[in-house]
């Protein structure tokens, strides 16, 4: 097997499959993709409800459908994908170590890498629940892993604490499959999840979403025999008085990700702790140069069309690199969240003269209605670039597409903020 | 007749509008709200008879994997989602399996398909090796 190429790209999920794409597009035809799974696809082969595609493919696909028609193009354009095989190690020089079962100790060089190894999800180590540690508790990734490639049903009683997008698909999921969802709690006065994932997945089956609410403890020697659940108040915690106990045989989790950047790291890549992700400019590369992140890994997102389209980006910027395209820069603005805003990815713009435009995409820190997102320089007053939005929520990325002549008239740094 | 108003959300796209809908009787007389005539469409049919599209998977035997992923091939009544889970349960393919091959035909007389979104060669599941990294 040979062993330099141009491009290698960490994980074969929907990110790393469209910046396969948009290097081949740019011109890039050298580029080996490594997946530790036996398929590509990523996360999308066990989301195989609808609702991916709308924006990149105009229709309605399912998860595997979607993953398919990249997999599709990644394989007409000749693309050198090794599947079963993880990667170990990543170094600064773009050294990358890989076991496989079939081929052992593997050792590739690059002439640059896009990260692309998406996210795990936090478990409830991380949730402070008090109480036993009986089974039937588990993540909502897993019980959907479970009932959809494996097929098995982790439990018939099910209480789920988390409104995220997985856990509401999943409390569908399993009411289909003729298990009984009593509620799903949300810590916070929102869903954190998609409001069509909440119509679609609770109200059309009669599920409770008890916002404000989380599970203070599990009960069970075993197995899960129950929790008792409480109000909280505005600062998350729970009221004294308000517990109820509700029985049950199974507590799934879904609180949140985590981007997978254990290989960033070794690779001396530098995080940001808003995004847990690399800290990158507008042309998606991280602080090592020549290692480009993007999808899960840089930033959560909670549609696949945006990760497709940033993921094609940062591999057609990687494409240019090696090519020897990039523009010298000028000089480099940081980009930092303001008022309303948790995050904003890229972190740092590169100042070139032929950029014409730059996404950026934020996540704000509460709901806020008929608001204007507003980009302001070097800490001046007026706004430089405004754009209206009916509805913001930090369940739901927001992106914005700023005129790069903004960043020209700009010394050190612009913030963003919601007004 | 009394006319009354209620509101849909929209779930065509992410955005999900909230769209007001009148009707007078049987007959829809005002909709408003709506972000883009899909979301018309869908408000329309939302008010008097809501349609889903079921997606859920049906065992495989001699794959490389145990199931396969399926959806219906359009939107049906969503009062009959639940009988067609009972009826999909009893199915049960042989590998190979090709996406968009249609799984069961006319399912309870609905008009609609049963399609294979994903494709499963011929083999034997391994066992997952990988915890799963969620998602
Ligand atoms: C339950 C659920 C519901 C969702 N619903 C929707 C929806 O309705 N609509 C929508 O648009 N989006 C939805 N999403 C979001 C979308 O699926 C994800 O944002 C997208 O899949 C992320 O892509 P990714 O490539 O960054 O990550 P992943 O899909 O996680 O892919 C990362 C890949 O990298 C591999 N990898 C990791 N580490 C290594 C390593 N060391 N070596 C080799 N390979 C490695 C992994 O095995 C994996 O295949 C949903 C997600 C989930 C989980
Ligand atoms: S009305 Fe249009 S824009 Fe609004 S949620 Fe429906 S499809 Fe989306």
């Amino acid at each position: 097997m040979k062993s330099d190429y141009d491009l290698i790209i960490i994980g074969g999920g929907p990110a790393g499959l469209a910046a396969a794409v948009g290097a081949v597009e740019n011109g890039v035809h050298d580029i080996l993709i490594i997946e530790r799974e036996r398929f590509l696809g990523g996360i999308l082969n066990q989301c195989i409800h609808t609702g991916f595609g709308l924006r990149e493919f105009g229709e309605e696909l399912t998860g595997p459908e979607y993953a398919q028609r990249f997999e599709d193009r990644v394989l007409q354009a000749g693309i050198s994908c090794l599947v079963d095989a993880m990667v170990l190690d990543v170094t600064r020089d773009k050294h990358v170590v890989v076991i496989s079962p079939v081929h052992g100790r593997l050792e590739f060089t690059a002439r640059a890498i896009v990260l692309a190894m998406g996210c795990r999800e936090r478990t409830r180590g991380a949730l402070m629940v008090a109480g036993t540690r009986p089974a039937g508790v588990m993540t909502a990734g897993t019980a959907q892993r479970l009932m959809n490639l494996e097929g098995y049903l982790p439990g018939q009683n099910i209480v789920i604490l988390g409104s995220g997008d997985i856990g509401l698909i999943m409390a569908r999921r399993f009411t289909l499959e003729g298990a009984n969802v009593s509620a799903v709690l949300e810590v916070m006065p929102y869903s954190t999840g998609l409001t069509r994932n909440v119509v679609q997945c609770l109200n059309d089956y009669g599920i409770p979403l008890m916002l404000s609410h989380t599970v203070t403890s599990v009960h069970g020697a075993k197995r899960v025999s129950g929790v008792t659940v409480s109000e909280v108040d505005i600062g998350r915690n729970p009221l004294p008085g308000t517990e109820q106990d509700i029985a049950c045989d199974t507590l799934i989790t879904s609180v949140g990700l985590i981007p997978e950047n254990e290989l960033s790291r070794r690779a001396g890549v530098e995080l940001d702790l808003a995004t847990g992700g690399a800290i990158v400019n507008q042309r998606l590369e991280t602080s090592v140069p020549g290692v480009f992140a993007c999808g899960n890994v840089l930033q959560v997102h909670d549609l696949v069309d945006n990760v497709s389209e940033e993921a094609r980006h940062a591999g057609a910027n990687a494409a240019d690199l090696i090519a020897g395209r990039l523009a010298p820069k000028q000089r480099t603005i940081r980009v930092i969240p303001g008022r309303g805003i948790r995050y904003v990815v890229p972190q740092y713009v590169d100042v070139h003269e032929a950029d014409e435009h730059t996404v950026l995409s934020m996540r704000p820190d509460d709901v806020f209605r008929q608001a204007t997102v507003e980009v302001v320089a070097d800490g001046r007053d007026v706004p430089l670039a405004r754009f209206r939005r009916r509805h913001l929520t930090p369940g739901e990325m927001v992106t914005v597409n700023v005129d790069s002549a903004v960043f020209r008239t700009c010394a050190q740094y612009v913030s963003v903020r919601v007004v | 007749m009394s006319s009354t108003t209620r509101i849909v959300t929209c779930i065509v796209c992410p955005e999900g509008c909230k769209v007001s809908v009148s009707t007078d009787g049987d007959t829809i007389t005002a909709v408003s709200g709506h972000g883009c005539r899909r979301g018309l469409g869908y408000a329309r049919q939302e008010a008097v008879a809501p349609m889903r599209t079921l997606t859920t998977s049906v065992r495989v035997s001699g794959g490389v994997l145990s199931l396969v992923s399926v959806k219906t091939s359009a939107p049906v009544p969503r009062e009959r989602l639940l009988d067609i889970m009972t009826c999909v349960r009893r199915c049960c393919l042989s590998a190979p399996v090709s996406q968009g091959q249609v799984v069961l035909t006319n399912v309870l007389e609905l008009g609609v398909d049963l399609v294979a979104t994903r494709s499963v060669e011929r083999g034997s599941p391994a066992t997952v090796h990988e915890p799963p990294h969620g998602g």
